[in-house]
């Protein structure tokens, strides 16, 4: 697979390590939230055959995180964007 | 009395290594200091105006820029490294503070890698066997981390015969060993 990184453009996938969900991103305070949200934010997982969105780590290159959406049916990479980037648009500063 | 101390290089040698393998050229420079850059929280105006005001280059994305006395590379979004002569920039980070204040973090780096300069009439075979980057299809002045022999390497591109690269120093035999290996499978 390649990866088109929005800095760097396409990348083979091997530079990347595999976090999972990008809903990871979302963590809930726990002292807040209560144990159930904690508990489904921590353990519950879609597994979508289709599209998803997932966290993917440029390790062998500028480190960045990555949003990436893909096809899980059939490999296709639709986009990919830093997770800051993401991350600003939901409204957070870090 | 015992004999005063001396600086050994990444590779323990007194004096840096200048191979030539085939048609490579290997020459360990040992005359260049380091230093990181990395823009604090939203200072990246001020770390440009700094830049600009000293003749600092901070190149974009995967680029390598020379200036007057630094050159500078891309290493991750808000983050540089800078070169500078060995000779007059021995204190490189001291020298580099006062010129970016509490704008940015600045770390020395100079003895934590093993600096490398690769030439050859062509050097696409043996980055071919090497790493990931398509040395034919990158431009010139173009400026990656990859990974070479399992090992995180910045890899700077000159020219077709011109690389530059700086390996981790702790793992500097490793790598030379790693090229030597390529370079001589070439024939």
């Amino acid at each position: 697979m390649i990866i088109p990184h929005p800095l760097l453009g396409p990348r083979d996938a091997q530079e990347f390590v595999y976090l999972g969900d990008a809903s990871l991103m979302n963590r809930p305070d726990g002292m807040t939230a209560g144990i159930e949200a904690f508990h489904d934010w921590l353990y519950q997982r879609d597994n979508p055959a289709g599209i998803h969105r997932e966290l993917w780590y440029h390790e062998q290159g500028d480190r960045s995180w990555l949003v990436v959406t893909r096809n899980t049916l059939t490999h296709e990479i639709l986009g990919a964007e830093l997770a800051r980037d993401v991350a600003r648009a939901m409204g957070r500063t870090k | 009395m015992a004999e005063p101390l001396h600086a050994l290089t990444a590779l323990g040698r007194p004096e840096p290594l200048d191979e030539t393998i085939g048609a490579l050229r290997l020459t360990e420079r040992i005359d260049i200091a380091l230093a990181s850059l990395a823009v604090r929280k939203g200072r990246e105006g001020d770390v440009a105006a700094a830049a600009a005001a000293a003749g600092i280059p901070l190149p974009d994305p995967a680029r390598h820029a020379a200036g007057p006395t630094h050159a500078a590379f891309w290493v991750a979004p808000g983050m540089w490294f800078l070169e500078a002569p060995f000779a007059t920039h021995e204190d490189i980070v001291a020298r580099l503070r006062p010129v970016f204040g509490d704008a940015a973090s600045i770390t020395e780096q100079t003895d934590a890698w093993i600096c490398l300069d690769l030439s050859a009439p062509d050097l696409v075979p043996l980055f071919e066997r090497l790493c990931a980057v398509d040395l034919a299809a990158v431009p010139e002045g173009h400026a990656t981390r990859t990974v070479i022999e399992h090992l995180g390497c910045y890899l700077i591109v000159h020219g077709r015969g011109a690389v530059r690269l700086l390996g981790p120093r702790s793992s500097a035999a490793s790598l030379v060993h790693a090229l030597q290996v390529a370079a001589a499978s070439l024939g």
